[in-house]
C-alpha cells in the first residue's frame, strides 16, 4: 500500500480578477521511496508540497478528489488531528535557514518543539534532539543547541532544519529546495546528510526542486511540472529517454564543461503544454 | 460616458498623459470600494462645501443671539435644531461660522510649515556634511517637543489668539516633512538628470527649487493630509484652554470650553461642538487612511 | 571560545550604541534648553517693567535692565540661565510664589500615577485588540478594531472627558468627580509616594484606596484608549508581518498549536518593536495628560501648566514645559537604548 495518494490536485487563489488555478489536477502516488518534483518557480511544486501537508496559505483553496496518507484522508482532517499528523509523522524542510528559523528562539529550543508540542517529556526531548544534532553531523552539539539562529552558518542552520525535521522520526518528508539558498559547496554536503538519514529511516521522501540533473543523482522518481500540471513522470535512470519537450528543454539547459555552445539555448514555453 | 472610461483605462494609453491620467482614474476607482475612505472624502467636502457657503447655510447670527427669549433651548427646538448657548445664538449657525475657522486653521498651517518642510528637508538632503547635520539636529530637537506642549509655550509666550496658534501649530508641525523631503532628496540627488542640470550651470538653488521640490511634493503632501485630523485636534485644544480664537468668535473648542460650565443641565451645548470637531477630524483620518492605502505600492499586488 | 567571542563582540556593538545614542540625547537635550530659553525671551511684555513697575525713572530702569542681565549677549543670558537649571533652580512661580522645581516635584506624582494607570490599561487591551484583528485580517473583528482605533484618533479626549463626566458622574453617578480623592478621605492616609493607589494600599486604607480608584478609572480609561488606539494598530501591523514569516510555516509543520505560534513565537518577534511603541505612548501620555487634568482637575502637572497659562506665569510655564520636554526625550531615549539591547541579543545586526 502506498504511504501517500494524491488524485486531482488543484488549488486556487483568488485575485482581483477572478480566482487563479496554480495547481490544476495534479495526480502521484509515493512509497518509501524518493520522489522528485521539478519546474521552473511558479510551476506549483512548492505549492503542491504545501497541501499535502495542509499549508495552503490563506485564501488560497486546495482541493482534491483523492488525497491520503497512510490509509487517513487528509481533505475532512480537523485542525487537531492535522496537528497530530504534523511534526510526528510528516514534517517539511524548508528552503532558507535564514527566514524559517525563528530568529529569538535558540535552536535547541526549536529543535525539542515537534517532540514537546506531542507530548514528549522535556529530558527525554533534549537528549533526542542533542542526538539528532549529532547524526547532522554538528561538531559541537551542546553549543548549537543554546545558539540563536544568526550564529549559525548557511549550511549549519539547514542542517540544524533538517535535524528538527527529522528528530520525530517521520513516515514522510517533503524538502523544498533544501539546498538552494547555501553554497554551492556546501549543498553536496548537506544533501548527502540528507540522503542519508532518509536511506536509514526508509521514509518516504519527496524532493521539490528547480535543479534536474541534482535531482536525478538523488532521487527514484521524476514528477516534471509546468505551469500547475505534471507534464512528464519519469524514472531518474531514465532521464535521457525523456519525451516531452519541456523536459528535454530543461536537460539541455544545463551546462556542460567540455562544451561550448553559441547561441546559449533557451527553455521552449508552449501554451499548449498547459492546457 | 463609456468611451472616456476606456479611454481612460486603455492598456496601450497612447501619450504619457492619458496614462498618467488612467493610473489616476484606477487609482480612483480603488479608493471608491473603500467606503470608509469615501465616507471621509465626504466628510471634508461637505465641510468645505459648508465654510463656502456659510451665510447661506446658517438660520442665525453666529455672534449675537437673543437673550430674552432663545437662551439655552434643547435640540430639536423649531428653528434651532441643535439648540442654542448661554448668549442665545444658535449652536447650529456658530457650528456652521466655526467651519470657517477650522478650515483656515488646517489650510494655513499646510501652507506654512509644507514649504518650511520642504526647503528644511531638500536642502539638508541635497547638500549633505555638515548643513544636513545641523538642519536635521535642529529638526530633531523640535521633533523631540511633545507638540501640544511646545505649541502651548508658543502661544503663551506670543499672546493667544487664532494668528498665534496658526503659528505655534505650524511651528510644531514642519520637522515630519522635513524628514520626509530629505529621505526623497536623498534618492534622487546622485540621479543622472540631476547631474546633468548642474553641468549645465544651474545653481543649487535652481536645482532644489525646480528639480527636487517637485518630486517631493506629492509625498509630503500625503502626508500632510494624514496629519490634518492632528492639526485639528491641537487647534482645538487650544481653543480649549482659550488659547485660541478669542470669543465670540465661534471656534468649536472654544464653543466646548463655553459650554462646561452648564454641563449638567444644558449639555447640549458641550456636546455639539464636541461632536462637530470629531466627525471632521473622523473624517480625515478616514480620507488619510484611505489615501495611504490605496497610494502604497507595497499593497497593491 | 567562539560563544565568547560572539558575546564579546555583541557588548562592544552595545557599548557603541549607546553612547551615540547619549550623545544624540545630549545636544537634543542642549537644544530643549536653549528653544525653551528662547521662548522666555520673545515674551512681548517687557520683563524690567514688571519688575520696577512704568512709574521707575531711567536709571531705576536701567539699573533693573543690568541685575536682570539683559545687557549681556543672548549666548551669555543662555549660559547664565543654564547654569541656574542645572543648579535645579528654574526661578520662581508667581502665582504660587515658591520655586518651580518644589511645585513640579509636589504635582508629578499625580501626573506618573495617572499615565501609569492609563499605560496598563492601554496596552493590557490594546496588545490583543491588535493580535486579534491581525489573526482575523480583513474579518469584521479587523474592521472593528480599525473603526475603534480611527475613533480614539479623531475624539478631542477633552470632550471625551467632559462627555465621560457627565454620563458616568452626573447622570449615573457609577463614579467619583473631579480630583484625585474625596476631601472625605484625604487624611485617611500619608502620601508618601504620592501615588495615592499605591500609599492607601500599603497603608491598608481599603476605603481610601476605593476612592482614589473610582476617581482615577475614567481619566485614565480615557487616556488608556488614545494609547489603545496606536498601540493596537502598531500591534496589528507588526503582527501581519510576523505572521507573513517562514517560521510561522516551520512551526505549523512542527505541528506548534496555533495560539502558540501566535502568542510565543510570532509575539517573540513582535514584542521587540512593540516595547518601542509603549514607550512611545507612554511618553505621549504626558501631552494627553495636559487636556485630561484641565478637564478632571487632577492636580498634576498637566494642570499646573495651564493654570501657569492662565494666570500669565511665565517662569512657571517654561519650567514644566522644558520637564515635560526632558521626560518626552528621556522616554524616548529609553525605548531606543531598550530596542537596542533587545534587539542586539537575539538578531545579527541592530
Amino acid at each position: 500500500m502506498s504511504l501517500l495518494e494524491v488524485e486531482n490536485l488543484r488549488i486556487t487563489f483568488p485575485t482581483r480578477t477572478g480566482p487563479a488555478e496554480v495547481v490544476r489536477g495534479v495526480n502521484f502516488t509515493l512509497g518509501h521511496e524518493r520522489l522528485a518534483i521539478v519546474g521552473e518557480s511558479g510551476s506549483g511544486k512548492s505549492q503542491t508540497g504545501r497541501a499535502i501537508l495542509g499549508l495552503t496559505p490563506q485564501p488560497g483553496q486546495a482541493t482534491a478528489d483523492r488525497l491520503s496518507f497512510d490509509g487517513t484522508d487528509l481533505r475532512s482532517l480537523s485542525a487537531r488531528n492535522w496537528r497530530r499528523l504534523r511534526g510526528t509523522r510528516m514534517s517539511m524542510v524548508m528552503q532558507d535557514p535564514k527566514f524559517s528559523l525563528n530568529p529569538v528562539m535558540p535552536v535547541g529550543k526549536q529543535l525539542m518543539e515537534p517532540l514537546t508540542t506531542h507530548g514528549t517529556p522535556k529530558r527525554e526531548a533534549k537528549r533526542r534532539a542533542l542526538e539528532m544534532l549529532e547524526a547532522v553531523q554538528m561538531r559541537d552539539p551542546e553549543r548549537v543547541f543554546r545558539a540563536y539562529p544568526h550564529e549559525l552558518s548557511g549550511g549549519m542552520g539547514q542542517r540544524a532544519m533538517i535535524a528538527m525535521m527529522l528528530v520525530s522520526e517521520p513516515d514522510l518528508l517533503i524538502a523544498d529546495e533544501p539546498t538552494s539558498a547555501l553554497d554551492v559547496t556546501i549543498q553536496i554536503e548537506v544533501l548527502r546528510i540528507l540522503d542519508r538519514l532518509v536511506a536509514d529511516r526508509g521514509m518516504g521522501l519527496i524532493f521539490i526542486s528547480h535543479d534536474l540533473r541534482l535531482v536525478s543523482s538523488f532521487c527514484d522518481r521524476v514528477l516534471v511540472m509546468y505551469a500547475g500540471r505534471v507534464v512528464e513522470e519519469l524514472n531518474a535512470a531514465d532521464l535521457h529517454k525523456a519525451q516531452h519537450p519541456y523536459t528535454q528543454g530543461l536537460l539541455n539547459c544545463l551546462p556542460q564543461i567540455d562544451e561550448d555552445r553559441h547561441p546559449l539555448p533557451t527553455l521552449d514555453r508552449d501554451a499548449a503544454w498547459a492546457g | 460616458m463609456t468611451t472616456t472610461r476606456d479611454w481612460l483605462l486603455s492598456d496601450r494609453p497612447a501619450s504619457r498623459r492619458q496614462a498618467k491620467l488612467g493610473q489616476s482614474y484606477r487609482t480612483w476607482l480603488d479608493f471608491r470600494t473603500n467606503a470608509l475612505a469615501f465616507l471621509g472624502l465626504l466628510i471634508v467636502v461637505a465641510l468645505v462645501l459648508m465654510a463656502i457657503f456659510a451665510p447661506w447655510l446658517a438660520p442665525h447670527d453666529p455672534l449675537v443671539g437673543d437673550l430674552n427669549h432663545t437662551r439655552l433651548l434643547p435640540p430639536l427646538t423649531e428653528g434651532y435644531w441643535l439648540g442654542t448657548d448661554d448668549q442665545g445664538r444658535d449652536i447650529l449657525s456658530r457650528l456652521i461660522y466655526g467651519s470657517r475657522i477650522t478650515l483656515a486653521v488646517v489650510a494655513l498651517v499646510a501652507v506654512i510649515a509644507t514649504p518650511v518642510g520642504l526647503l528644511v528637508g531638500t536642502t539638508a538632503g541635497y547638500f549633505g556634511g555638515w548643513v544636513d547635520t545641523v538642519l536635521m539636529r535642529i529638526t530633531d530637537i523640535v521633533l523631540a517637543f511633545p507638540k501640544l506642549i511646545l505649541a502651548l509655550a508658543f502661544v503663551a509666550a506670543l499672546g493667544p489668539g487664532i494668528e498665534n496658534a496658526i503659528i505655534a501649530i505650524s511651528i510644531t508641525a514642519w520637522p515630519p516633512y522635513a524628514r520626509l523631503a530629505r529621505a526623497e532628496t536623498l534618492t534622487i540627488r546622485n540621479s543622472d538628470f540631476i547631474a546633468a542640470t548642474k553641468l549645465q550651470g544651474a545653481s543649487s538653488l535652481r536645482i532644489i527649487w525646480k528639480h527636487i521640490v517637485p518630486l517631493c511634493m506629492s509625498s509630503v503632501i500625503i502626508r500632510v493630509t494624514l496629519d490634518m485630523a492632528g492639526i485639528i485636534l491641537t487647534a482645538a485644544g487650544l481653543g480649549f484652554l482659550g488659547l485660541g480664537a478669542q470669543p465670540p468668535q465661534p471656534e468649536w473648542g472654544a464653543m466646548i470650553a463655553g459650554g462646561r460650565n452648564f454641563l449638567v443641565d444644558y449639555w447640549w451645548v458641550a456636546a455639539m461642538p464636541g461632536m462637530a470637531i470629531f466627525i471632521v477630524s473622523l473624517g480625515f483620518n478616514l480620507l488619510g487612511d484611505g489615501l495611504r492605502d490605496v497610494l502604497d505600492p507595497k499593497r497593491q499586488k | 571560545m567562539a560563544a565568547q567571542t560572539i558575546r564579546g563582540r555583541r557588548g562592544a556593538l552595545w557599548t557603541r550604541k549607546a553612547a551615540s545614542v547619549l550623545g544624540t540625547v545630549a545636544i537634543t537635550f542642549l537644544g530643549l534648553l536653549f528653544v525653551t530659553f528662547l521662548i522666555g525671551r520673545v515674551v512681548p511684555v517687557d520683563p524690567v517693567l514688571s519688575v520696577v513697575g512704568d512709574r521707575a525713572t531711567q536709571a531705576q530702569y536701567d539699573a533693573a535692565y543690568r541685575a536682570l542681565g539683559l545687557d549681556k549677549s543672548l549666548i551669555e543670558q543662555f549660559w547664565i540661565w543654564l547654569t541656574k537649571v542645572f543648579q535645579g533652580d528654574l526661578g520662581t512661580s508667581n502665582l504660587t510664589t515658591r520655586p518651580i522645581t518644589q511645585d513640579i516635584a509636589r504635582v508629578f506624582p499625580a501626573t506618573l500615577e495617572l499615565a501609569t494607570v492609563s499605560i496598563i490599561i492601554g496596552t493590557v487591551v490594546g496588545i490583543p485588540l491588535g493580535v486579534w484583528s491581525a489573526v482575523r485580517q480583513g474579518r469584521p473583528i479587523d474592521h472593528i478594531v480599525r473603526v475603534i482605533g480611527l475613533v480614539g484618533y479623531s475624539a478631542p479626549v477633552f470632550w471625551l472627558g467632559l462627555m465621560g463626566l457627565l454620563l458616568f458622574y452626573f447622570k449615573l453617578d457609577l463614579i467619583s468627580g473631579p480630583g484625585r480623592v474625596d476631601i472625605a478621605y484625604e487624611y485617611s492616609f500619608t502620601p508618601k509616594t504620592g501615588l495615592f493607589l499605591i500609599d492607601t494600599a500599603t497603608q491598608g486604607a481599603w476605603d481610601a484606596f476605593g476612592n482614589v480608584l473610582s476617581h482615577i478609572i475614567l481619566p485614565a480609561s480615557l487616556l488608556g484608549y488614545l494609547s489603545l488606539a496606536y498601540i493596537s494598530r502598531m500591534t496589528r501591523s507588526f503582527m501581519l508581518n510576523e505572521l507573513a514569516q517562514e517560521y510561522i510555516t516551520t512551526a505549523r509543520v512542527k505541528g506548534v498549536p496555533e495560539w502558540r505560534i501566535i502568542w510565543v513565537q510570532a509575539m517573540r518577534n513582535a514584542a521587540v518593536p512593540l516595547v518601542t511603541v509603549v514607550a512611545l505612548s507612554y511618553a505621549n501620555l504626558l501631552e494627553g495628560s495636559v487636556l485630561t487634568e484641565t478637564v478632571f482637575a487632577w492636580p498634576g502637572l498637566g494642570m499646573y501648566l495651564t493654570n501657569s497659562l492662565q494666570n500669565a506665569d511665565m517662569n512657571a510655564v517654561l519650567g514644566g514645559t522644558l520637564v515635560i520636554g526632558a521626560i518626552f526625550v528621556g522616554l524616548n531615549m529609553f525605548s531606543d537604548l531598550l530596542y537596542t539591547l533587545l534587539d542586539a541579543r537575539t538578531r545579527k545586526r541592530s
